[in-house]
């Protein structure tokens, strides 16, 4: 017994080592740029890639080889970071946050497909690492020794870095420019130069991570994605920014993941309780608890916002005449499209009706009420799977079944929405992505209910709404009508409540207003129409599966919303009509739609910091009235 | 020494600053007088880069820095004193110092940590103390102190008074007073008249973004229509 | 009669004590500043007030209702105004918009989620915005206002709730002198018109001197002296604390 739990604790330690290479980079370089770098993964995957390639070319054979395939593909995966940073990111440092974010976006996309081109789909498994191939005996148990190679590594890298930063002039700029990046600069000091080093720093770090877990793990391309949610936990758990945080973090959650496998299945009162099938959402739970008990993190601080990197919200207009009667000309321009179109463009319609819904009710959290959710596809999928249970085993027809969706998911977003609001900027993204994952979880793995990874399939409209023709007018309607309540209930006091907590909390306060419990209410609203958008999109595909819950479904919506602009009320519509129709045209025509898809989201941030529709407004404004002149700035 | 013309900038859409022009010479004290939101510290920004002028030229010891980023017309010898200070507060009071570090220079005052605290005792006493745990007054004194370890020739002070105590106020234009002997030009904008009228050379007065006013401070003290037209006191 | 009355207020962080044993009372129509070095502990006593910081000891009354453990929403219900050192409006509303918020707060109208919120209580709004000078820039968003307009919206907002109490933590920052003057002159008018007591801090003696009608004074968390200004002023242990030889700040008025 003892024995075991000693060697479940090594592994444990083992498994932190990595974690936290890459949890630390991604700390350093949202401390300097406050860009959370959700490439961060991708730039582990290629870590691995680049030692095996690295390794083929050295030789398996060899220890000096080995290594040095560990070095030169961590090195390689630096200076790809320092190359990023160059350019792309160095022309976005005063752009939202939000729009970083969705260049970062593109960059996983495009790392996915580069990797996919040079390496191929299959998984590719590196060699022991040659030396330390064997075992060593500890208490009776066998323990591979490259394992405690890692479990070294990790202190190490722990400790260097605290030198680096705390004893050095680099380290100590570094800090500076954590909390204000602009005034360094009018100090005196080169910060393109100390941005490019911080990224070769932070990819290094990853691609450390990535090239050490070469004997551990196979090469393959999915690495991206769940290794950025892992590495977004152990910074969120840890305290964002802080790396010693990073470092007990990492320790936590791999402990408790070891613990759970070694722990198995067990059998209390004849019921089978699988310990191991709770990896995949334990890290996310010890971070919604975390987040709860103390919302900064371990060892984290409060986040003031930093200097030199603020943007000032622009004033929002009521909606006019004019406004609402485009609004309806478009609408009914969109009624007579079955008059012209063929069943393949309806399809496209009724989706671009769902996810314009899907983008609306996101950019409703995001926008006006400055709650970001990186996990929005929860309350989509909700409403799929509400939608398509109530329909199969409840026998509810569709009618009803649509009506029940919403309800499923505002009744998810209200308990997920309890413990979100009590949280802000990107602690609050984290936890709505960490739910996003327990709900995906719980969906995938509950074969009986859920139908597991398979779906569910046979979810059929009713009769009447059978012909495609039909069932687009009825989508349509539904969507508008979604969409027009959204807006309406932006202009109305309770939205600007929420936008009034997101200019100033404090002012909200001394003003005698709960803002949790409207945050709360606006979560469950904006759960709620997402839900019914998953409804709508259960019936109008006949079958589910738990994509429309994973992190891709989330991202898709940020990509939207932050394409369309999240400044204006149409932009989410924009944005969603143009990656649908973006999306749909690719994947036709190449086998790298991701990449092609990354590349013109790059072209469209690099071109239009404000979004297509923000773009498109500002132009307006431009050119009808002169913006208001006189001298109103310090 | 430093030498504007013409001097246009945005923020945001908002134009701001109109055609504006001024200068500062060595071994001067030159103040801008304006209420808030006159351009005053705009005028500072794009002096130091952070904001990019439109249109204008500025020109520091005969070269033109009307294009360069803050970091290169830091290092040509221009020293910016932000408004709200502006200090790293987890970093240490030493560690402050050690960011505003830069070569010496010719022409200017070489300055070490040692020669700051005999400037500025309060702080030698609290060397390692993060700047997070100072007092208004003393964090003042450490931005003054951080941007001088840059070794500058002409320094731009944006309201240092500004929330202080009158006492510290005090010592400050004491500061100030220290600094022109020492031989650096002080660029300095406020809105405290008594404070300005303690240590400035010259003034000018700025409204909406032009300069409505330029002369010797002593000058503007009798002058009460001025005063009165611009400064409503 | 007294409108606030605190007593034996303490607070310490971390074994440094801000705040201790504070005691004064605010009488409607009343203007009281509280002035200090920079660190002596303001704000902290501030927050305390406002419901912003637990206190350690002591009572905060508001007439007879104690403030101890009270959110800073609920205070504000029960008509405490406030204004902030560095102005907090909603900076993507227009002006009025800003006061319709307090009105609607005040009359509970927020959880609503149709009519539009700018076509309620705007007459309301204007007429609170006539009462500070601003109905001219009501159209105007909060975020491009010049410094000292910003102050008047802050001011208009928190008589939005027919406050008792204004708590005003130095409202003239950042002002040029002329506006400081009017500023306060508008605030000591409005109290004295709507009796309504007024605390505030400050940094410029200008004001001070020529608005309050008490000054306390707070070093090192302690008070150290209270009474009319010309005495305040006269006090050996304040001018060297804080108010130093005089020279940065005007004659008496």
């Amino acid at each position: 017994m003892l024995a075991n739990i000693v060697i479940q604790f090594m592994n444990g330690l083992a498994g932190a080592s990595s974690l936290f290479l890459v949890a630390a980079g991604l700390s350093i370089i949202f401390g300097v740029s406050r860009i959370v770098n959700f490439a961060h993964g991708s730039l582990y995957m290629l870590g691995i890639y680049l030692a095996y390639t690295f390794v083929e070319f050295f030789g398996r054979g060899s220890i000096l080889g080995f290594w040095g395939a560990v070095l030169f593909g961590a090195l390689s995966v630096g200076v790809i970071g320092a190359v990023i940073e160059i350019a792309v990111l160095r022309r976005i440092y005063r752009a939202p946050e939000l729009f970083q974010l969705l260049a970062t976006f593109a960059l996983v996309l495009i790392i996915k497909d580069v990797a996919l081109y040079i390496w191929g789909a299959e998984d590719l498994l590196g060699p022991r690492a040659p030396g330390l191939r064997g075992a060593v005996e500890i208490l009776g148990k066998r323990f591979p020794q490259y394992d405690l190679v890692l479990i070294v590594i990790g202190p190490v890298v722990l400790g260097l870095l605290w030198l680096l930063l705390n004893r050095t002039r680099w380290g100590t700029l570094v800090r500076a420019a954590t909390q204000d990046r602009e005034m360094v600069g009018a100090l005196g000091v080169n910060q393109a130069w100390l941005f490019t080093s911080v990224f070769f720093l932070g990819a290094f770090l990853a691609g450390l991570g990535g090239a050490v877990q070469l004997p551990r793990e196979p090469a393959q391309l999915m690495l991206d994605v769940t290794t950025i949610s892992d590495a977004f936990v152990i910074v969120v758990v840890g305290g964002m920014g802080s790396i010693g945080g990073a470092f007990v973090a990492a320790l936590l959650i791999a402990q408790i993941k070891a613990f759970c496998i070694g722990i198995g299945d067990v059998t209390v009162f004849g019921i089978v309780f699988s310990f191991s099938k709770l990896t995949l959402v334990v890290e996310f739970i010890v971070m919604a608890i975390v987040l709860v008990v103390r919302p900064w993190g371990l060892l984290g601080k409060p986040q003031g916002s930093q200097r030199g990197a603020s943007t000032v919200e622009p004033l929002m207009l009521p909606l006019n005449k004019g406004f609402w009667a485009i609004t309806v000309g478009l609408l009914l321009a969109l009624t007579a499209l079955p008059l012209v179109g063929d069943d393949f463009l309806l399809v496209l319609f009724i989706d671009i009706a769902i996810f314009a819904v899907f983008a609306a009710a996101l950019h409703f959290l995001m926008g006006p009420a400055g709650m970001v959710s990186f996990g929005h596809a929860a309350y989509f999928g909700l409403g799929c799977y509400g939608a398509a249970l109530l329909f199969l085993k409840l026998k509810w027809p569709m009618e009803l079944a649509l009506i029940g969706s919403p309800i499923v998911a505002g009744i998810g977003a209200l308990v997920f929405g309890w413990f979100c609001v009590r949280l802000s900027g990107v602690y609050l993204a984290m936890l709505t992505l960490a739910f996003a994952q327990i709900a995906w979880s719980v969906v995938f793995q509950w074969d009986a209910f859920t139908g597991g990874s398979n779906g569910l399939i046979g979810i059929w409209p009713s009769a009447w709404a059978k012909d495609k023709t039909i069932f687009y007018l009825l989508a349509m309607a539904i969507c508008a009508g979604c969409v027009i309540l959204l807006w309406r209930v932006v202009h109305a006091p309770f939205g600007y409540v929420l936008r009034a907590g997101r200019d100033s909390p404090l002012r909200v306060d001394a003003i005698g207003i709960d803002l949790r419990r409207f945050q709360w209410y606006g979560f469950a609203l904006a759960g709620a129409v997402t839900g019914l958008a998953g409804g709508l999109y259960t019936f109008s595909k006949g079958s589910i599966s738990p994509e429309t819950l994973a992190i891709p479904r989330s991202v898709d919506g940020l990509v939207m919303v932050l394409l369309g602009g999240v400044q204006t009320l149409t932009g989410p519509v924009v944005g969603a009509a143009l990656f649908t129709w973006l999306q749909d045209e690719i994947a036709r025509n190449t086998e790298y739609w991701r990449a092609i898809l990354g590349f013109t989201v790059l072209a469209i941030v690099l071109a239009f910091p404000a979004g297509v529709a923000g773009f498109a407004k500002i132009a307006w404004t431009r050119m009808r009235a002169r913006p208001e002149a006189g001298g109103q700035a310090a | 020494m430093l030498k504007i013309s013409g001097l246009n900038s945005f923020y945001g859409r908002a134009h701001i600053l109109f055609d504006l022009a001024l200068e500062a010479n060595k071994g001067e004290v030159v103040v801008l007088l304006g209420r808030n939101g006159a351009g005053k510290s705009t005028t500072m920004k794009s002096i130091i880069g952070l904001v990019q002028p439109s249109a204008g030229s500025i020109e520091f010891e005969g070269k033109s820095i009307e294009r360069q980023s803050p970091y290169r017309i830091a290092r040509a010898g221009l020293g910016y004193v932000p408004e709200e200070r502006r200090i790293f507060t987890d970093l240490t009071v030493m560690e402050n110092l050690e960011v505003g570090r830069q070569p010496s220079r010719d022409g200017a005052p070489t300055w070490t940590p040692e020669r700051l605290f005999d400037l500025f005792p309060n702080l030698g006493r609290m060397k390692d103390r993060p700047g997070g745990r100072m007092s208004g007054g003393e964090q003042q004194m450490l931005t003054i102190a951080r941007t001088l370890m840059g070794n500058p020739r002409l320094i731009l002070l944006d309201e240092p008074s500004e929330g202080l105590a009158p006492v510290i106020v005090e010592q400050m234009a004491n500061t100030i007073r220290e600094l022109k002997r020492e031989g650096l030009a002080v660029l300095l904008s406020e809105q405290n008249l008594h404070f300005s009228e303690m240590v400035a050379d010259r003034a000018y007065i700025v409204e909406k973004g032009r300069i409505r006013y330029s002369g010797s401070m002593a000058d503007l003290m009798r002058d009460t229509e001025v005063r009165a037209a611009f400064l409503q006191v | 009669m007294s409108v606030l009355t605190v007593s034996g207020l303490s607070k310490s962080f971390g074994g440094v004590q801000a705040v201790q044993d504070v005691s004064f009372s605010v009488s409607a129509g009343e203007l009281l500043a509280l002035i200090g070095p920079n660190g002596a502990g303001k704000t902290t006593c501030f927050n305390m007030l406002n419901g912003q910081l637990p206190a350690d000891a002591g009572s905060v009354r508001l007439g007879e209702q104690s403030l101890v453990g009270m959110a800073p929403r609920d205070i504000w219900r029960l008509g405490v105004g406030r204004t902030f050192q560095i102005t907090a409006t909603f900076n993507s509303m227009t002006v009025r918009e800003n006061v319709q918020m307090a009105l609607l707060s005040h009359n509970r109208g927020l959880m609503r989620f149709w009519k539009p919120a700018n076509l309620q209580y705007r007459d309301e709004a204007m007429a609170l915005l006539d009462r500070v000078g601003m109905t001219d820039q009501a159209e105007r968003a909060c975020g491009i206002l010049a410094y000292g307009d910003l102050k008047r919206v802050e001011l208009a907002v928190a008589l939005a709730n027919n406050p008792r109490l204004l708590l005003m933590d130095e409202p003239t920052a950042g002002m040029a002198p002329g506006e400081r003057l009017a500023l306060m002159e508008l605030t000591a008018k409005l109290a004295r018109a709507g009796n309504i007591a007024v605390l505030f801090t400050e940094h410029d003696m200008d004001v001070v001197f020529a608005h309050a009608d008490r000054i306390i004074v707070l070093n090192r968390g302690k008070l150290i002296a209270e009474g009319q200004p010309a005495a305040v002023r006269a006090d050996p242990e304040v001018q060297k604390v804080y108010l130093g030889s005089g020279a940065v700040f005007a004659e008496a008025h």
